[in-house]
């Protein structure tokens, strides 16, 4: 199956040894790409429980594929995010309930994010997204 | 000059943690455990267990007797003397849910339970749930900008309708002592029943419930390089005798038959099921481990390593200290720095404080901030692990301004 272009983009990024600094650099960057969501979009109801920093999440299907927006507060889960929409924008429904997101950021080298103790939310955003799409 | 912890080597996680790049500065979460409590469970499991007050067999003789041996070291830790008993329930906040539930038949619909707004969830839960099923007001005590419960207000408060006080001795937060004994004065001119959250303020410094005048005083072994799973309840015998039985099972009962029963006066009667043998046979050997160490040297270095942790912090550009903490944790926040992002950075370079809301989130709010950063001290830590703590902050302070 091949990947979103997206997808490829930061599985050349995220590989290979970076320090623990570059890893947070290019995790900063990656959050700044995200479209921007306005202040009006950030409702209640988009906001993802469980998180430590908020996140605020948009899902839209369009021509069946799902596209998902979303922001957050803080730097680093904004960045994780994006890693985590590269991987799973474009999917269909069926598709988004079967990607292996923990193979995912276990490739990108980022596979502690997900861990169950790590209360950064980016668990809590998956959850949402598959309810979304539930 | 570097801060060196004569204690440290008494403690082997600290020396694991080390050679993986951990610094552990998560005490007030859980402390890491003492030699002395780790031999004690071993030898425990390898010479043979068994169940308490139970069995005649020369095991469960040699468990109970260690067991309540147990029982009189956290009596004779807390100064209880005479006054009254310790309870051994699974944990802190159990034991004030065993109040909550056990002295729910006192409250009359108006009745108000008085707490402060610093409290951790544990000693604010089960009394807002205990107001919602009774029809009573929580009266909640302000606290000053220093981080202290505002002794003047709680004048105020603490009215003849307050039926009982429940505050923390040192705050989770803040690091802050409360003025415990005045507002148990308070309480008590008015009748009400006293109960003090130690589970912070027993790991630093020595204190007696009797000088302090509680009715109850909550602590949890864990923080008290005790193992996890036992809360210690002391209550005074009076106030004991108002408690009703919560949870039923196991030798708590006197006499039953299918229809009715009769229960055992405290302890016992406040242990139902299996109890947590080991871990309280462990918490016997952490206390002895603990009476050993020279108190006032604890003290001492205590506070000077906190002072440093504090002093560091402060002079940090932009960095905004929560309250005036005075000894075993400093909470912090950086001015256009999420703490989230922080946290974040301060574990990939494997350093292990807290960060979010501590499990006091109306504090939190109170202050106007999402969350902290929290890092707190146990005996074991030095000014080394402090030194590894500054640089990952300026390094993570450089990369996110």
């Amino acid at each position: 199956m091949s990947l979103p272009i997206n997808a490829r983009t930061a599985l050349e990024t995220f590989t290979g040894s970076l320090s623990w600094e570059e890893r947070a650099r290019l995790l900063m960057q990656w959050g700044e790409r995200l479209p921007p969501m306005s202040d009006e979009e950030k409702t209640d109801e988009r906001l993802v429980d469980g998180c430590e920093s908020k996140v605020w999440l948009v899902g839209d299907v369009i021509d069946g594929r799902w596209q998902f927006r979303a922001a957050s507060d803080a730097r680093l889960i904004r960045g994780l995010v994006a890693l985590l929409l590269a991987r799973v924008n474009g999917l269909s429904s069926q598709a988004l309930q079967e990607v292996d997101l923990v193979s995912w950021f276990t490739q990108l080298g980022l596979s502690r994010q997900l861990s169950p103790s790590r209360s950064n939310g980016l668990n809590a955003v998956l959850q949402k997204m598959r309810q979304l799409a539930g | 000059m570097p801060l060196i912890s004569p204690w440290r080597a008494d403690f082997p996680a600290i020396d694991a943690l080390q050679r993986q790049g951990q610094t552990y500065l998560d005490s007030a979460a859980t402390a890491q455990k003492p030699h002395a409590l780790i031999d004690a469970t071993v030898h425990y499991y390898a010479n043979g267990a068994a169940n308490v007050h139970r069995a005649q067999h020369l095991l469960g003789a040699m468990a109970t007797q260690a067991f309540e041996d147990t029982r009189r070291k956290a009596g004779e830790w807390l100064n209880a003397g005479a006054s009254g008993q310790i309870v051994f329930t699974h944990g802190a906040t159990s034991a004030f849910n065993l109040l909550a539930y056990g002295l729910e038949h006192v409250f009359r619909a108006g009745d108000e339970i008085v707490i402060s707004a610093l409290e951790h969830h544990a000693n604010l839960l089960p009394w807002q749930q205990l107001a919602l099923r009774r029809n009573l007001k929580l009266v909640v005590l302000p606290i000053t900008d220093a981080g202290v419960i505002d002794v003047e207000a709680a004048a105020g408060l603490i009215t003849p309708r307050t039926r009982l006080l429940a505050v923390s001795q040192l705050s989770n937060v803040l690091g802050t002592w409360q003025p415990v004994r005045q507002l148990v004065a308070l309480a008590q001119a008015q009748g009400a029943l006293t109960v003090i959250d130690g589970a912070q303020g027993v790991v630093h410094g020595r204190h007696d419930v009797q000088d302090i005048g509680c009715d109850f005083y909550v602590f949890s072994s864990h923080k008290l390089y005790g193992p996890d799973g036992v809360g210690v309840l002391f209550g005074r015998h009076q106030a004991l005798a108002q408690l009703q039985h919560w949870q039923f099972g196991g030798e708590m009962v006197l006499q039953t038959v299918y229809q009715t029963a009769t229960f055992r006066p405290a302890p016992l009667g406040f242990e139902a099921g299996t109890p947590p043998i080991s871990a309280v046979i462990g918490l016997g050997a952490t206390l002895d481990y603990l009476n050993g160490l020279n108190q006032s040297a604890v003290a001492e270095y205590e506070a000077r390593l906190h002072e440093r942790l504090r002093a560091g912090l402060m002079q940090r550009d932009g960095v905004q200290v929560l309250g005036d903490p005075h000894v075993a944790l400093v909470s912090f926040v950086v001015e256009g720095v999420h703490n989230a992002d922080l946290a974040h950075l301060l574990t990939e370079q494997g350093v292990a404080v807290r960060a979010g809301h501590h499990c006091a989130i109306p504090l939190i709010s109170g202050l106007e901030l999402s969350g902290a950063i929290r890092v707190s001290l146990g005996l074991y830590n030095d000014s080394q692990d402090l030194e590894r703590f500054f640089t990952a902050l300026d390094q993570a302070l450089e990369l996110l301004r």
